[in-house]
């Protein structure tokens, strides 16, 4: 955007220049301290937290704390490990995440290839949804999940995630196929394809980038959750966001913040990786659940 | 093949109404071309003859069938969208077997129509290829060959090369022209470009505000248009619209133009005076097309060539012929000679005037008299 | 022409033609029927729970108004509020100046732009409660942040706002703010490539120097990014919950209650179903003022753009 004259640069060009990286630089670490300090503390003994301080790199770098957190930490009264919880966050997301996105693709299609009159009205109204604060919510959540006999489990979770995941995988789709061609529709309602076809063989197929932004966000929102958890399966079924409160909070003799941290990388690596490995599209869903399209 | 009947069509959105009462009819082989400005209707209307869009009244006819209850598919129709509107996830070849595949036709009866029409439209080396590797033009002959290959009855064409560059337009028009010769099918064709209009239609239906203004055939529409919209929106430039007066000269009737000094220019009307009796001492508009007010020296020799001089405001060579701003009386007209007249800018020039191409039209209704 | 795209002609009466006809809403009606009662219902149902006698259990039995009364005499919502005006004012306003800047020098044509802007936007990939864990390791007293300074030299700092009942509010601003900022970079950077060259061109020609240009030409453009990243950060900013449960656990005391962690601890811990749901209708009321308006205005311009 800046607009360069020539090629060299003049030597106040260069002096800001240096200044602007610097600052770049600087951002850097201290965005990156909590990630490294973190990994740090995992690696190493209690003795060497206690003898050295946050920066300093570990002198022996052991995997105990990575160890005891997977499969001895104590979350709450069981001394277990985490393991269990961090694949029952897995049996929530990836359900939870399936049928939410599938179930905003269909409604996606039909909000603007098959408009009917008061779709932009329900369109409003399924997409308030989103932004309810969910105090609103938990107590009549609670006592339905009890009534269905889905309290304190994962299908619970699962059903909890999809509802209110369904918005926003609405919006994504909508936002999405509004922008695809009335025409292709129409040459394929010529071609003879009817409501199903027309889903299957011309949209969905057309659908994989916004399918990556939406499976992204939901996962990343669903994985990252701790107030539905918490609040509807805080016991064995209880996700790995809501084990690694619990692990911080247990009140042992000595407290071990090796564990803890090596605790918290377990619960942030599935996100992490992700937002490494595809970027792009986590930011692209950033910005669509600002609402722009 | 088949004919197409349009009766008093109505479309309505809400409270807005689209389409007016739209009476059209082509017969079996015929190109239709559907013109007029955006919003005209036109494109709604081709819509509702593909059963894409729904009928609010009045009756559709295929081949003297009502198809108003029939669903798109079960029409045998085939359209070619201005987007081309192939499907991005399959490959050419696929996107022209879609509609057949659709209908449960056995592979290898579609693998046949397929190579049978790729020969023809000259796309058999793209048939691998996605839509999103074709250029332009290549996109527009998969278009046409996924229309083809279903052999429909009726071809609905929704302006199909507006997304095309100048040169490209023009050879694809040509060959629509040439395929339309050697298939004989009745086409329906919408555009928004009179030139396409007039080089490609057997008869041309122009539309303004959900209204048919005419529905006639090119000639026709262009030497004696309808109203002063047909006459402006069909030709380029437009015809020449000039206030004037009818009077009685004689025994004949002359029309009189003013100039800018007051005077009045007179121009006798002969064989095209029939019918303006009426209208003796009333405004008319003088309806002139370019190429009727030439030069002397090129002006057409079995017309009613009357002389009239003229200053030459602004010449415009565009190479083939010369367009000329004169002032007629005291209005700017168009005209347009060969490119070597004599004519020059600022000068008083004699220049022929054709009254026997002259149309006239009631300032009030804007009709053609 | 518009996009609208209106139903075919129908082909078969009967059971068919019904189906092909109103398949469309039926394919919609498990979603319409969800957000009706899991969104709607429950709203109407939490908002009747604020006016009955419901302690442990939910119940129906009609209070009146008297749970919205304790409600607001209650000290610690009230700690809550003017915390939730801390933290959101905080929060939102050095989130979108960190944001602002952050973006302006990565439009700078630097070099490994992408590595950069994927480190100052990786934190928004985290859980808050990952969040708070971290920060509340590295600001713990006595092994943290104070200790490194000590090991540096400075013997003398002294940072323990984690457990200082005055100052613990702001420890939750930095960790949101390391944790959003990055996504206010995005949104800003995103707007800031979207502006028109030729305006930025025509500016640089007018005689406007980079600075200016940014201040008079590109800013103003970009006030519906200004717009969409207020609204999103207001609306996790009241929403907060996990962060605070995380790093300070609502403590020392309640001096870093929220809304959120107040609602939680009257419905689940305090045996107070009344009274949580009366704030937590509250906080339904703040998101609304803010999102209903914000949400009508996208779609009307949405639908403008379509026609």
């Amino acid at each position: 955007m800046s607009i360069q004259v020539g090629g060299q640069l003049s030597s106040t060009q260069k002096f800001w220049r240096f200044v602007l990286y610097t600052l770049l630089i600087v951002f850097a670490f201290v965005y990156m301290a909590p990630l490294y300090v973190m990994v740090v503390t995992s690696l190493k003994s209690l003795d060497e937290i206690r003898g050295g301080n946050l920066m300093m790199p570990p002198l022996d770098p052991t995997f105990d704390a990575w160890v005891k957190s997977w499969s001895y930490a104590c979350v709450g009264v069981e001394c277990t490990g985490i393991n269990k919880y961090f694949f029952n966050s897995f049996k929530m997301a990836i359900p939870a995440v399936a049928i939410s996105t599938f179930m905003g693709a269909v409604n996606g299609y039909v909000l603007t290839k098959w408009r009917f009159k008061g779709a932009d009205i329900f369109f409003g109204l399924i997409l308030f949804g989103c932004f309810i604060p969910f105090q609103i919510v938990l107590v009549p959540m609670a006592t339905i999940l009890g009534k269905l006999g889905l309290a304190q489990t994962t299908p619970g979770l699962v059903l909890v995630h999809v509802t209110y995941g369904l918005c926003f995988t609405t919006l994504f789709f909508r936002n999405y196929y509004q922008a695809f061609p009335d025409e292709l529709i129409k040459a394929a309602k010529l071609d003879g394809a009817g409501f199903f076809r027309v889903f299957w063989r011309i949209l969905l197929p057309n659908s994989l980038p916004i399918i990556v932004v939406t499976v992204i966000w939901q996962f990343t929102n669903v994985w990252n959750d701790f107030l539905f958890g918490a609040s509807f399966a805080s016991g064995d079924a209880a996700p790995m966001t809501v084990a690694l409160n619990n692990v911080v909070n247990t009140s042992t003799s000595v407290k071990e913040y090796n564990v803890d941290m090596a605790t918290a990388i377990y619960a942030a690596l599935p996100t992490l990786l992700v937002y490494v490995l595809a970027g792009r599209y986590f930011v692209r869903g950033l910005m669509a659940g600002a609402v722009k399209g | 093949m088949a004919s197409l009947q349009v009766n008093n069509v109505i479309k309505r959105f809400g409270d807005v109404e689209v389409l007016k009462g739209i009476d059209i009819d082509a017969q079996d082989g015929e190109f239709l071309v559907l013109v007029g400005p955006s919003g005209c209707g036109k494109s709604t209307l081709l819509n509702m003859i593909a059963g894409l869009d729904s009928i609010t009244d009045g009756e559709v006819l295929i081949d003297g069938k009502v198809v108003n209850a029939v669903h798109p598919k079960d029409r045998d129709i085939a359209m070619v969208f201005q987007s081309y509107a192939l499907y991005p996830n399959m490959t050419v070849e696929k996107n022209m077997a879609f509609g057949m595949e659709m209908r449960k036709i056995p592979k290898a009866e579609r693998d046949k129509a397929v190579m049978s029409v790729a020969k023809l439209l000259q796309i058999e080396e793209l048939l691998k290829r996605k839509p999103g590797q074709l250029s332009g033009g290549q996109r527009q002959r998969v278009a046409m060959g996924r229309a083809l290959v279903r052999d429909p009855k009726i071809f609905l064409f929704d302006e199909p090369l507006s997304n095309l560059d100048a040169k490209l337009r023009v050879e694809m028009r040509t060959e629509i022209k040439k395929l339309h010769r050697r298939l004989g099918t009745t086409i329906v064709y919408v555009t928004h470009d009179q030139i396409e209009a007039m080089t490609l239609a057997t008869r041309i239906a122009v539309m303004k505000d959900g209204i048919l203004q005419q529905f006639a055939t090119p000639q026709e529409i262009y030497d004696r248009p309808a109203n002063v919209f047909v006459a402006g929106f069909m030709g380029s430039p437009p015809m020449n619209l000039i206030p004037a007066k009818i009077a009685k000269n004689g025994d004949g009737l002359s029309v009189e133009i003013a100039t800018a000094d007051e005077r009045t220019l007179r121009l006798k009307l002969n064989g095209t005076g029939k019918g303006l009796s009426a209208h003796v001492g009333s405004d008319v508009l003088l309806g002139l097309r370019p190429e009727a007010i030439t030069d002397l020296e090129s002006s057409d020799s079995g017309g009613d060539i009357q002389e009239v001089e003229c200053s030459v405001e602004v010449t415009e060579p565009t190479g083939p012929d010369m367009l000329a701003v004169l002032l007629l009386g005291g209005i700017e007209v168009v005209s347009r000679m060969r490119s070597s007249a004599n004519v020059h800018m600022g000068e008083m020039t004699k220049f022929a005037v054709n009254m026997s191409k002259a149309v006239f039209f009631d300032t009030e209704t804007e009709e053609r008299i | 022409m518009s996009s609208h795209i209106d139903r075919p002609a129908a082909t078969r009466g009967g059971v068919l033609g019904w189906l092909q006809i109103h398949l469309p809403k039926i394919v919609l009606s498990p979603t319409l029927a969800i957000t009706g009662v899991f969104v709607y219902g429950f709203i109407i149902w939490t908002t009747y729970l604020s006016f009955t006698k419901s302690r442990m259990f939910p119940v129906t039995k009609w209070e009146g108004i008297s749970p919205h009364v304790k409600l607001w005499a209650n000290p610690v919502w009230e700690k809550a509020l003017e915390n939730l005006a801390i933290f959101g004012i905080l929060y939102i306003g050095i989130a979108t100046v960190v944001g602002l800047i952050l973006a302006v020098m990565l439009d700078q044509r630097i070099r490994q732009e992408g590595v950069i802007r994927t480190i100052y936007l990786y934190p928004m990939a985290l859980s808050f409660i990952v969040t708070g864990t971290v920060w509340k390791w590295m600001l713990n007293p006595g092994l943290g942040l104070e200790k490194l300074m000590h090991d540096f030299g400075w013997a003398s700092f002294k940072f323990d706002w984690i457990v200082n009942s005055d100052m613990a509010i702001y420890t939750v601003v930095i960790a949101g703010v390391w944790q959003s900022s990055g996504f206010v970079m995005a949104m800003f950077l995103a707007g800031l490539r979207a502006v028109d060259d030729e305006i930025i061109k025509a500016a640089s020609i007018d005689g406007a120097s980079q600075p200016i240009i940014y201040w008079k030409v590109i800013f103003p453009l970009m006030r519906p990014i200004f717009l969409s990243s207020f609204v999103v950060l207001s609306h996790l900013a009241i929403k907060s919950y996990d962060l605070v449960i995380a790093l300070t656990g609502g403590g020392p005391g309640y001096s870093t209650a929220l809304p959120a962690t107040f609602m939680y601890s009257q419905t689940f811990t305090r045996n107070h179903i009344d009274i949580g749901s009366a704030s937590a209708v509250m906080m339904l009321i703040t998101v609304a003022a803010i999102m209903v308006p914000y949400l009508y205005s996208e779609l009307k311009a949405q639908k403008g753009v379509r026609q």
